[in-house]
């Protein structure tokens, strides 16, 4: 029971890493999908490279390199900073080809059509597409969150206290492996379900009828 | 002087020449309705009109402005030229009325209130002031289109371009689109292409018609339609009356 606080704190470091990472991560996967659907070629294909160099290589090697890497050019970063830019730049290329298949499967019809209103193209992506292209990603993008909050736990090899770091500790203290994590498994599970039901009222508090539902069942790329 | 003049309009995707020296002129109000056979350019000739795809070669120019200068601002020119399309393209995340007030708002950035208040005048205009609240899924085809009218008079055009607006209708519903298109014509112009011969022979001031990416023929409908100077177009509306003269008296029974 003594061991409670410590729980708590490393609960406190794995929710903050979770949101942070959706966060940003959105912001960048907006930014790397509409670079790779409507940028000029140049921005196209910077868009598509670092989206496969992301998708392309583990997580754990990603953030050896900030952590133990980024050093050596003289850039040093506190662990949860490592962790929270490592995971941000990895959750990004994910969201961003979500994103991306949303965005793609919007009939090409209504952009043509917000231009003959004289909208500019970015008026008309900011408009027309994107409201729908979010709204179609949500179910992905709760996808993203639960494997964003489990995924956190690996930031532990960083030295970064979070939820399992902690667990580990008080484990290694107390040889009650078994039950101290079953009771981090617990969380987490009980977390998990605590968000898809959020972003599940999320989705059907916007939804809107004939947008949804039944596109987005053809462009789960997981 | 002519509102639109259209003067020797070339286009090419490819090797493939689609507009092959396109000249035609319409005054303010008119109504102009383009026939031809599917292939022939109609639908290219519209997209050319308001520079989705600009012309390789030829003139456009719209009350007085060289629309096909590369220095002119385009999007303040498309507020004047209205699209309607057979596909309707309403934006599927707006209500009616939204489809109708977002082009007010962003683009002539008129305040919320007052887009609002115009946009229900254009779908009182449509008869479609009961639906303003719902969405292009909860909507008919006929109904979509109309929308997608209301949608384009409220940018107050010059001209509304319609591309086979009631190609993708069921019959049924064509008449309200067409009363629609009958009720606005002389307070707009409009050019319209369509296998519509009933509009064509009613509404239309001029009827032009296009094979192989040149016009073959155009003159008043009454022309047109009982003495046309070409035998290409005489061959033409024959085919066409038997196709479509039958279908048009099935749906006035």
């Amino acid at each position: 029971m003594e061991s409670l606080p410590n729980l708590l704190d490393g609960l406190y470091i794995t929710l903050i890493l979770t949101f942070i990472s959706l966060i940003t991560g959105l912001i960048l996967g907006i930014g790397l999908a509409l670079g790779r659907v409507y940028g000029n070629k140049v921005i196209s294909a910077i868009c598509i490279g670092y989206i496969e160099i992301i998708r392309g290589t583990p997580l754990l090697v990603q953030l050896f390199i900030i952590y133990f890497g980024l050093p050596s050019v003289g850039i040093i970063l506190s662990p949860i900073d490592a962790a929270l830019l490592g995971l941000s730049l990895n959750s990004g290329a994910y969201q961003a080809e979500y994103l991306r298949g949303s965005i793609q499967s919007i009939p090409s019809g209504q952009m043509i059509a917000a231009r003959t209103i004289g909208m500019s193209r970015l008026q008309s992506i900011k408009n027309i597409v994107l409201p729908q292209a979010l709204r179609i990603s949500i179910p992905a993008w709760s996808n993203e969150l639960i494997y964003l909050l489990k995924y956190t736990s690996i930031v532990y090899i960083i030295q970064v206290r979070e939820l399992t770091a902690e667990g580990k500790f008080i484990a290694a203290e107390t040889f009650k492996f078994i039950e101290i994590f079953a009771i981090i498994a617990i969380i987490y599970l009980v977390l998990t379900v605590i968000f898809t039901t959020l972003i599940d009222r999320v989705e059907k508090s916007l939804r809107i009828p004939g947008i949804g539902a039944k596109e987005v069942l053809g462009q789960r790329t997981y | 002087m002519d509102m639109l003049e259209v003067k020797d309009v070339h286009k090419s995707y490819g090797d493939l020449e689609v507009l092959k020296g396109i000249t035609f002129s319409m005054k303010k109000g008119e109504t102009a309705v383009i026939i031809g056979t599917s292939g022939t350019g109609k639908s290219t000739l519209l997209r050319c009109i308001n520079q989705l795809h600009p012309p390789d070669k030829g003139e456009i120019w719209l009350d007085g402005e060289n629309l096909t200068d590369p220095k002119i601002d385009i999007n303040r020119i498309r507020q004047k030229i209205g699209f309607v399309f057979q596909e309707f393209n309403l934006f599927n995340h707006l209500t009616a009325l939204r489809n109708v007030s977002i082009g007010l708002e962003k683009v002539k950035k008129m305040d919320k209130e007052k887009a609002r208040d115009k946009a229900l005048e254009e779908l009182k205009r449509v008869g479609l002031k009961d639906q303003a609240k719902q969405y292009p899924a909860q909507l008919s085809g006929g109904q979509k289109q109309r929308v997608g009218i209301a949608r384009a008079l409220a940018m107050d055009p010059s001209i509304i371009l319609f591309d086979e607006p009631t190609s993708a209708l069921d019959p049924e519903l064509i008449g309200d689109v067409l009363d629609v298109m009958k009720s606005i014509a002389h307070e707009v112009a409009m050019l319209v292409v369509t296998h519509e011969m009933g509009f064509a022979r009613n509404v239309a001031d001029e009827i032009i018609f296009m094979e192989g990416g040149v016009i073959v023929e155009s003159g008043p409908p009454k022309q047109m339609f009982q003495n046309p100077k070409k035998a290409r177009t005489r061959e033409f509306l024959g085919r066409i009356s038997t196709l479509y003269g039958e279908i048009e008296e099935e749906r006035r029974r």
